[in-house]
């Protein structure tokens, strides 16, 4: 009883009927007595309240995406096959143009001389981070390209040909450092 | 209570011996197993309209497994009958044929009444609306734009030319190429797993409306098809689509989206 009155929200008014003198119970005196509204309500025209809505609508939030969406497979090979794509091109177009610009410092004979005096550590780490994206990006395209054809277009083609070009990778991740 | 249990336990002896065919004495007599407490948080996404103010918050319920049905669906429902009745989410069939219930549930956008409690009690459970969908409240997200998207694609039969008699007729081939596209119930869920979707939604169709625009497309009755794929011919509405798989992982009803997406572009590439 206690619960559902609860649940109802009815306790407070339960409670008033219960404690209240039969005078003021008497609906006839009341509703001569106590004027009709104690709640204050204010009216609009229908254009107005197209206005109230828009308002309401600015202040509502957008629902949290990537932060909270499962990392899969599918989605994470996406972004990384363009954020690859992005770095690679960026280190393409920077490198020509800065050629163009100074010409003396960018040309091949400077640039063998600086990465050969650099330690062997530093020079394995830095073919890897040239190479993985770079055969990544490639390996991954030719995925694209099967799917443009209609093929390994379903969920197990797709985590199929995702995981054979992570293996693909990683090969030729290691045959290009070693290089 | 186990006066309680022994103070009624006589009349139902008494309605034993007169009607004693109507059943056999041990089911009376046996004590009522009690199954053991599995409390499990749920961690779920609030947000009052009311207080629009206060920035979206995960509030915790914790919930006895054992007293609540398989689904995640039961869980909501249980939590809101008795103990929080503000919150609040949409719900209609408990059979995933409505598509009402669409979430994301623990990452992945599913139905909730067709997506089963992770009985494992030491890991919580995370309950959000459809993802990078405006919040009308709590687990609501507004699907305006969503049921807008879907209507612009005619999504009816268009046929200048019906049968003189009769209906239109079409051959057991041209009835398969329908099969995995007309059960689709629109639940949205694909549609807001997409990234695509997520940055270009006021633009880009999504995998819903898009395998029901090649639904339209693929009907062998319909006489539109030139105009629905000259519709879709431009940068955005279709080719925002980058084959990231999402729409054809997440789908609740184990359709394929994605495939759909494909063979519209394949059929616009040979126009």
């Amino acid at each position: 009883m206690s619960l559902s009155t609860r649940a109802l929200g009815l306790g407070p008014s339960l409670r008033r009927v219960a404690f209240t003198p039969k005078i003021a119970r008497n609906q006839l005196i009341l509703r001569n007595s106590v004027p009709r509204r104690t709640v204050q309500t204010e009216s609009f025209q229908p254009s107005a309240q197209v206005e109230v809505l828009n308002k309401q609508r600015l202040l509502r939030p957008s629902s949290p995406h990537f932060t909270i969406y499962q990392p899969q497979l599918t989605w994470i090979a996406s972004i990384a096959h363009r954020g690859a794509g992005v770095g690679i091109a960026v280190l393409l177009y920077g490198f020509s143009i800065a050629y163009l610009i100074a010409p003396g410092t960018f040309d091949s004979a400077h640039v063998i001389e600086v990465v050969q005096s650099l330690p062997d550590s530093v020079k394995y780490a830095g073919k890897t981070i040239l190479a993985a994206p770079f055969a990544f990006h490639s390996l991954n395209g030719v995925r694209h390209l099967a799917w443009d054809m209609g093929k390994f277009m379903n969920v197990k083609g797709a985590y199929a040909t995702g995981y054979a070009v992570l293996g693909a990778t990683a090969i030729s991740t290691a045959a290009l450092v070693l290089m | 209570m186990q006066s309680l249990l022994a103070a009624r336990r006589v009349p139902q002896a008494l309605a034993l011996s007169r009607r004693s065919f109507a059943s056999s004495a041990s089911r009376f007599q046996a004590e009522p197993t009690q199954k053991p407490v599995l409390l499990k948080e749920f961690k779920i996404y609030r947000w009052n309209p009311d207080e629009p103010a206060n920035k979206p918050t995960l509030q915790s319920y914790t919930i006895d497994l054992n007293q609540t049905g398989p689904m995640i669906l039961d869980a909501l429902i249980k939590i809101k009958n008795e103990i929080d009745p503000t919150l609040t989410f949409r719900r209609s069939c408990r059979e995933g044929i409505c598509g009402s219930c669409a979430m994301n549930i623990d990452g992945q956008n599913t139905l909730a009444c067709l997506c089963r409690i992770d009985r494992d009690t030491k890991s919580d459970s995370k309950i959000y609306p459809l993802p990078h969908m405006y919040v009308v409240k709590d687990l609501v997200p507004d699907l305006t734009l969503f049921y807008k998207q879907y209507k612009s694609i005619q999504p009816y039969l268009q046929n200048d030319n019906p049968p003189a008699q009769g209906e239109f007729l079409q051959s057991p081939e041209e009835r398969k190429k329908l099969d995995g596209l007309y059960e689709c119930i629109l639940c949205a869920c694909c549609s807001t797993s997409c990234p695509s979707y997520w940055w270009n939604q006021d633009e880009y169709l999504g995998p819903a409306t898009l395998m029901q625009a090649y639904r339209w497309i693929a009907d062998s009755r319909d006489g539109y098809g030139a105009e629905r794929k000259e519709k879709l011919q431009n940068e955005m509405s279709l080719y925002r689509c980058h084959t990231i798989f999402n729409c054809s992982k997440t789908c609740p009803k184990g359709l394929n989206p994605a495939a759909a997406i494909a063979k519209i572009k394949l059929e616009l590439a040979a126009d």
